[in-house]
């Protein structure tokens, strides 16, 4: 059953979602409820990782712009946002929430030309998911003196948030909406390689009615970033992004009494016990690392399997590749899209010469990848060694490395034998050993019989370098407010 | 092959065939219904369809004038729309096998497919089995669809549905077998695979959801199982065992998921009315009416198909 094409075959015809989006050529930041140009007059653009093409330009957030922001959001926060009862900031969440409901289709397909992911994902969970976080921390505003019962609730004052460009839209929903159901006001800033989605929810947000200068978003890179961070006026940071920056900011912060949260980098275990499920197995193990290209923080890279269902499993989930649709991430029927940006394609080279030089096998589809744009192949490395780099780093690409282990004694240790604990997974048929493996694991989430899961109402965030602090869930609103705990 | 394979399996313990997660099972069965067939593809996935019916009627009403007609229907499908396949059998109570076999003669591309084993409770002696099934066999039939003894089976008398499917398929001689599991009854998608296994160990050329008789028939989820469990037999053996999903496949865009199913499960091999059937009786006309909408653009009322 090896996959050689051959004319005769029944391919699908491709179909492109054709629904036309409203994209300006130019975005100002959204500060104060207002587009506001950048005070430096500098735009950078946003191209599409799939065609190379510009899509728009955006504004370059300079300290002053930030400022500029960071007082918006304060005045809000002294007046009327600050004043008014969790019942009112309520209705304000749902709005926000029906409103991305009604214009579902339009950010799915500008989350998917800005960030190269598949139609089918953006379409099918990012843009729900976002609507159901602010549903879900809407429901809460009125009600935090229940969700933290005999504690004083108050809220922390100006939220600084630096989101990246994996889960554009959904990391600001992720972000937002516990801020605002708390009571807090916001400046944003999406990553530079897809900005979009996140002005569109600024257009949300003013088509809600929300007081000025309760959510700002800022454009810009890095440096941005750092002055969202680093400006005094900030209550509470929250970053999603890389280990690396993330160390950085944990430094900056370091003597001031800002509060923090920091959701990093991964490198999750996914692990197939001999009774598993097999076939469901390896539809998890695709989920969980070729799903959005392999640029989730949770993605599920590190597979071990036990040596007596190794070859199974090998054929299985090489034969599950096969079928992995890999082009036009608008295209309906495309599994795996873009890779997100020139930065990261390189990234992904570079560790799979280094997988290949330190003797690993390496596994890849047969597939046409378009000419233009940033794109790589689902890719599975076997024969790796616990200690070879690609066993060890995040590469943030659908690059999945296999073990084998024996027992489910050596497994933990290898599974934890890492610095990062965000997630993991266990497949097993048998009850009791699934609890045993899942409670020893040192993760933040840990699956049994399912990977790449998530749910409002369901904390996530990591252990180790993987960063601190839930989001989502009572922990994650709890985060947003100034808890004696 | 028959008896040597049979023999060497016939000691297998079926309580280890391999579980099923049904959570996973659906949502893997949810991916096929993702995807998108439109113009060409779908046009050539609704010729694959027809030519993969078998057009049943299995009614305690049914007339030799009504399979006349259905044999007739087998073979000219739509004549106003040329170029149409045949589909890949009638299937008909055993009395009517010989009815069908005048209708159809003994050229024709369609086959002669009737029901066994006392269709569709199954519950009667062995040898009145077999009686049924050679008289079908010998009246003409070139497939025979049996039912398993499904009581036995959920009572974990394994070795019992084993046998009876092997005398079936002994009785059988050169007609193919397909083994229908009634997965309706049999309650969890783990029963599933299991009765799979038994059913291709024992001889079955095809495995087959259901007999239509029940509320629950084929879903795609359950046909998912079937299918793994095929493929795993092929891994192992290299020998290609057919599916037939059964009953509640009326429309054209649930039948054309079936066939992306069947290509990303078990590959381009199986698309073919050799190791693939539909059993249904309405399924054609809503298949027609496509085919006759991409042909002229615009969809014709039902009373321009005929209705057998």
């Amino acid at each position: 059953m090896a996959k050689k094409k051959s004319s005769s075959d029944w391919e699908y015809a491709s179909a492109p979602e054709t629904t036309a989006v409203n994209i300006a050529k130019r975005y100002d930041h959204f500060i104060n409820g207002k587009w506001t140009t950048p005070s430096n007059k500098k735009y950078f653009a946003t191209t599409s990782p799939s065609t190379g093409r510009k899509l728009s330009e955006v504004a370059e957030g300079s300290k002053k712009d930030v400022d500029t922001a960071v007082k918006a959001a304060r005045v809000a926060y002294n007046g009327a946002w600050g004043k008014m009862s969790g019942r009112e900031r309520g209705k304000y969440i749902y709005r926000i929430a029906r409103l991305i409901q009604e214009r579902a289709r339009e950010f799915a397909i500008i989350e998917t030309m800005d960030g190269g992911k598949p139609i089918r994902e953006s379409r099918d969970i990012d843009i729900p998911l976002a609507a159901n976080h602010f549903f879900y921390n809407a429901g809460w505003a009125d009600k935090l003196e229940y969700a933290f019962p005999n504690m004083p609730v108050k809220s922390l004052g100006v939220a600084g948030q630096v989101i990246p460009w994996n889960f554009p839209f959904l990391m600001a929903a992720w972000k937002i909406a516990p801020a605002l159901a708390t009571g807090n006001t916001v400046v944003l800033k999406p990553a530079e390689t897809t900005p979009l989605t996140a002005l569109k929810l600024a257009e949300v947000i003013a088509d809600a009615g929300l007081p000025d200068g309760v959510v700002n978003i800022v454009t810009g890179a890095g440096e941005t970033g750092a002055a969202i961070v680093n400006h005094p006026d900030v209550d509470k940071v929250a970053f999603t992004g890389s280990t690396g920056v993330g160390k950085l900011i944990q430094k900056s912060v370091a003597g001031t009494d800002k509060k923090i949260t920091l959701e990093l980098g991964g490198k999750a275990a996914n692990i197939i016990l001999e009774d598993a499920p097999i076939d469901q197995a390896v539809e998890g193990v695709v989920n969980g690392i070729y799903f959005n290209q392999g640029h989730v923080c949770c993605a599920g890279s590190r597979l071990f399997v036990q040596e007596n269902i190794y070859d199974e499993v090998m054929w299985k989930l090489k034969q599950r590749m096969d079928t992995l649709v890999i082009g036009d991430p608008l295209d309906k029927n495309t599994d795996v899209g873009a890779i997100n940006s020139k930065e990261q394609l390189r990234t992904i080279k570079r560790y799979i010469k280094q997988g290949l030089k330190g003797g690993a096998d390496m596994y890849q589809p047969e597939c046409d990848l378009p000419i233009k744009g940033n794109w790589f192949p689902p890719t599975v490395f076997t024969n790796v060694a616990q200690s070879s780099i690609i066993a060890k780093e995040e590469i943030f690409g659908p690059v999945l490395a296999v073990q084998t282990f024996r027992t489910v004694s050596e497994v933990i240790e290898k599974a934890n034998n890492t610095p990062y604990g965000l997630s993991a997974g266990v497949w097993c048929d048998k009850g009791s050993r699934l609890f045993q493996v899942t409670g020893a694991l040192d993760a933040g989430v840990v699956w049994g019989n399912t990977f790449n899961k998530f749910d409002p109402t369901s904390p996530f965030g990591g252990f180790k370098e993987s960063g601190y602090g839930r989001e989502g869930g009572l922990h994650g609103l709890g985060a947003y407010l100034d808890l004696p705990l | 092959m028959k008896t040597g394979n049979r023999a060497s399996v016939r000691g297998d313990d079926f309580r280890n065939s391999p579980p099923v997660d049904y959570v996973g099972i659906v949502e893997r069965a949810e991916r096929f219904t993702a995807r998108s067939i439109k113009s060409i593809t779908k046009r050539a996935g609704l010729n694959m369809v027809l030519n993969m019916i078998d057009l049943t009627t299995l009614e305690g009403a049914d007339t030799p004038n009504k399979v006349r007609q259905l044999c007739y229907k087998a073979e000219h499908l739509h004549d106003s729309i040329p170029g149409l396949p045949t589909t890949a059998a009638v299937c008909v109570f055993p009395p009517f096998v010989k009815t069908a076999r005048d209708a159809l003669g003994d050229k024709s591309p369609v086959k002669i497919a009737s029901v066994a084993t006392y269709f569709p409770s199954g519950h009667t002696t062995l040898k009145s089995k077999l009686e049924e099934t050679k008289r079908a066999v010998s009246d003409g039939a070139d497939e025979v669809d049996m039912v398993i003894s499904r009581g036995r089976f959920l009572s974990g008398d394994y070795n019992y549905v084993f046998d009876e499917i092997a005398a079936v398929k002994e009785a059988c001689g050169d007609a193919r077998l397909k083994v229908i599991l009634e997965t309706g009854e049999l309650a969890t998608l783990d029963n599933v695979r299991r009765a799979s296994d038994i059913a291709i160990h024992a001889g079955g050329d095809f495995i087959k959801t259901s007999t239509g008789k029940i509320a629950s028939a084929a879903t795609i989820p359950v046909t998912l199982v079937m299918l793994l469990a095929i493929r795993d037999h092929y891994a192992k053996t290299g020998k290609m065992v057919g599916m037939k999903p059964a009953g509640g496949i009326s429309k054209s865009k649930l039948a054309l998921h079936y066939l992306v199913m069947v290509k990303e499960t078990l590959g381009e091999k199986w698309l073919t009315n050799q190791w693939f059937r539909f059993g249904a009786s309405s399924l054609a006309n809503d298949v027609l009416m496509q085919v006759a909408k991409l042909e002229s653009g615009h969809y014709q009322a039902a009373q321009y198909f005929s209705k057998d």
